[in-house]
């Protein structure tokens, strides 16, 4: 039993079963599946399917930012303005210089290497002035964050573009033929690609050593530095792909104020949620991850409540602190100690 | 780690500029950074900046972040961070602004109302983050949202007060004695401040006061310094970890007020990145989020510094939204880069 509840994949599954029962008990309805049409291809909806849609940001953001958080001992805030401005430099390739093309200038391909190139360059940017530096990955960060939308919207001169290209909006839609959103298709694709990097490379084993102990590591071989720039390099092309998908959705119009507004924050909450260590060190990308879909199920269940969109954060934020508190190790030992005490006396008795 | 060293005066410029603490230095650069860029800007653009009512209209402005820094600055000094602040004055402006209009409040009851909710957030912070031992970005995250959720619960849309007594006390223009500027027709115009700056001054200098002399302000340093050697040296950890959340919700909710003075309406948008500019101030200002290194003072030119840049970008003519951003941005990388190679400098003399 003490397993169990040591494991850190605990936490995440087991809030992701609350809510699961939640949804249970108060409408059993939310999870029904039915068929719709897009596009004159039948595909699936209903609320499942939009978790598993609409999260694939906040996963494929979590994989970057769970290797940041474990190399630095800190998290990136900057992943959302990062994210505008890669969307918006996507969006500028494809569109040349009108506001609604009819042809695409460039291959989505072309555009999305550009968007990349952008993103590593910031990624590159922020693990710099982290790794070369030595300057706290939250002050860092917090250039871009500040400076990244106001680039964004300097690059495509504040305009609203709209991109009417079927095959743009296949990224964040639906493939010809294929009953589930591409987004997650996508997530899953880069989920594969990071369990097979960490399973045939030390990019796991040295990410761990540095969080744990920078000197140590230094001494046995690892180079620092170079690990913790890497970490960023890795969240910079997660931060592009990212981008890609919800300029897709949005069809090209980037609103350059509130495009993936606060994702930064759910994207660390992910990986607060998988149970990682926010100062570094050990972490489980399996649990950030479905941190990440725990987080999009609550929003998605508050929605189905009829909760206003503008007022979510503050049941959100009450649910996150139940959360953290109930897995905070202090109250975890508290508790355990208690029921130690409970069960002694019985034991006596017996 | 921070104000030690300090004992042997003798010996050239190498001994001295290594007997300057990590606080101090930091503060002589934040501080000739802001003259220097103050005297470039005089000299540039001429007309505006000369008058000393804009040096006061950029107070005026920036009373609400200036508080709203010293109550960040003094968490930060402790190691923590709180990024709920911005969320407490958007709170704090709508209900105060609720209470003024919808329930027939007065100034006293809005005031009251403003302290409380920035303690109680003051308050459920710090415990959790003391005493639950969770990191503090998690929690204030959290408050930042709950924040903001409850002030589109409170009221959905931007509205305008119009409660007599507090517009009158939020346009009493106090005047500056014997400065100001001569107008056109060549008659005296006294340079004014509004209620909020002065209250802003007087809580940069307690607070700074506090942390120069007071046993609790040299504990934060402490705290911030080592958690370790802090608990050896006797000092009550989690105690002044929480009272310095404390603090700054406290600050949040007189920041939000003062705040509330200068727009007078409720918003949900209002404040928003008001978190950020604050880390930001605080940051130019020479606190070092590490813990341990901060000054109140160096706080107070960070936000003159922020609101200097701001000014200057608007008179060179980058009227665009953007540049705003992109060289508040900019100068926070020069500050951070300037810091870090500082620091390391003194660490290998």
């Amino acid at each position: 039993m003490s397993k169990i509840f040591k494991n850190q994949l605990f936490i995440p599954i087991a809030a992701l079963l609350l809510l699961v029962l939640f949804n249970l008990i108060v409408d059993p309805a939310f999870f029904a599946l039915s068929k719709g049409v897009y596009d004159g291809d039948s595909i699936l909806t209903g609320n499942l399917i939009s978790i598993i849609d609409n999260g694939s940001e906040l996963a494929i953001l979590a994989i970057g930012m769970t290797l940041v958080t474990a190399a630095s001992g800190g998290q990136d805030i900057s992943v959302g303005a990062t994210m505008t401005l890669a969307g918006s430099v996507i969006v500028k390739v494809l569109r040349g210089s009108e506001t609604s093309p009819v042809t695409l200038h460039q291959s989505i391909i072309v555009a999305f290497l550009v968007g990349c190139l952008v993103a590593i360059l910031c990624g590159a940017f922020n693990g710099a002035l982290v790794a070369f530096f030595k300057i706290q990955p939250m002050v860092a960060t917090l250039i871009l964050f500040t400076a990244g939308r106001s680039i964004a919207s300097w690059v495509n001169n504040n305009q609203n573009i709209i991109i009417k290209d079927e095959k743009f909006k296949y990224f964040g839609y639906y493939l010809p033929k294929i009953p589930i959103p591409t987004p997650f298709i996508i997530a899953i694709i880069c989920i594969i690609i990071m369990a097979l990097l960490l399973k045939f490379t030390t990019l796991g084993l040295y990410t761990q050593a540095v969080g744990i102990n920078e000197n140590s590591s230094r001494l046995n071989g690892i180079n620092p530095t170079l690990m913790k720039f890497v970490s960023f390099i890795i969240l910079g092309v997660c931060v592009a792909v990212a981008g890609l998908i919800k300029a897709s959705r949005q069809e090209g119009t980037i609103s350059y104020g509130g495009f993936a507004k606060y994702i930064e924050m759910d994207a660390i909450l992910a990986v607060a949620l998988g149970g990682n260590p926010l100062g570094g060190g050990k972490f489980n990308m399996a649990a950030s991850i479905i941190g990440a879909y725990v987080i999009q199920f609550l929003t998605i269940t508050l929605y189905a409540r009829g909760v206003n969109p503008e007022a979510l954060p503050a049941y959100k934020a009450v649910v996150v602190i139940i959360l953290v508190v109930i897995s905070a190790p202090t109250v975890r030992d508290k508790i355990s100690s208690l029921t130690k005490k409970l069960r002694v006396p019985k034991k006596e008795v017996c | 780690m921070s104000d030690v060293s300090k004992a042997s005066q003798s010996g050239g410029f190498k001994n001295k500029l290594k007997n300057i603490s990590d606080t101090n230095i930091l503060l002589v650069i934040t501080i000739a950074i802001f003259v220097i860029m103050y005297v470039i800007a005089i000299t540039v653009f001429k007309g505006g900046f000369l008058k000393p009512q804009t040096f006061f209209n950029m107070l005026n402005s920036d009373a609400a972040l200036i508080i709203v820094s010293c109550g960040m600055s003094i968490v930060m000094i402790t190691g923590g961070i709180d990024i709920s602040v911005g969320g407490v004055v958007a709170l704090v402006s709508m209900s105060c602004a609720v209470n003024l209009d919808y329930q027939g409040g007065n100034i006293f009851t809005s005031i009251l109302i403003a302290i409380g909710i920035g303690l109680a957030f003051g308050i459920v912070q710090g415990f959790i983050v003391a005493y639950l031992d969770i990191q503090p970005f998690i929690v204030t995250l959290a408050g930042m949202f709950f924040a903001r959720g409850m002030t589109t619960i409170v009221h959905s849309q931007q509205f305008n007060v119009a409660n007599e007594a507090f517009m009158k006390m939020k346009d009493t223009h106090i005047k500056v004695f014997g400065i100001g500027s001569y107008n056109k027709n060549g008659t005296f115009v006294p340079a004014y401040v509004l209620i909020g700056t002065i209250v802003a001054i007087i809580i940069v200098i307690l607070l700074f006061c506090m942390l120069k002399w007071t046993k609790l302000g040299r504990s934060f340093y402490a705290v911030g310094g080592n958690n370790q050697s802090a608990l050896m040296l006797g000092i009550n950890v989690k105690r002044t970890k929480f009272i310095a959340h404390v603090l700054c919700g406290l600050m949040a909710g007189i920041g939000g007020y003062v705040y509330f003075m200068f727009v007078a309406s409720g918003s949900p948008s209002h404040a928003s990145e008001m978190e950020m500019n604050a880390i930001a101030s605080s940051i130019i200002g020479g606190t070092m989020l590490t813990g341990g290194v901060g000054n109140i003072i160096g706080t107070l030119f960070g936000v003159l510094s922020l609101g200097t840049i701001k000014n200057i970008v608007g008179s060179a003519g980058f009227t665009d939204a953007w540049w705003t951003n992109i060289t508040v941005g900019s100068m926070l990388c020069i500050f951070l880069i300037l810091q870090s190679v500082i620091i390391a400098r003194k660490r290998r003399m």
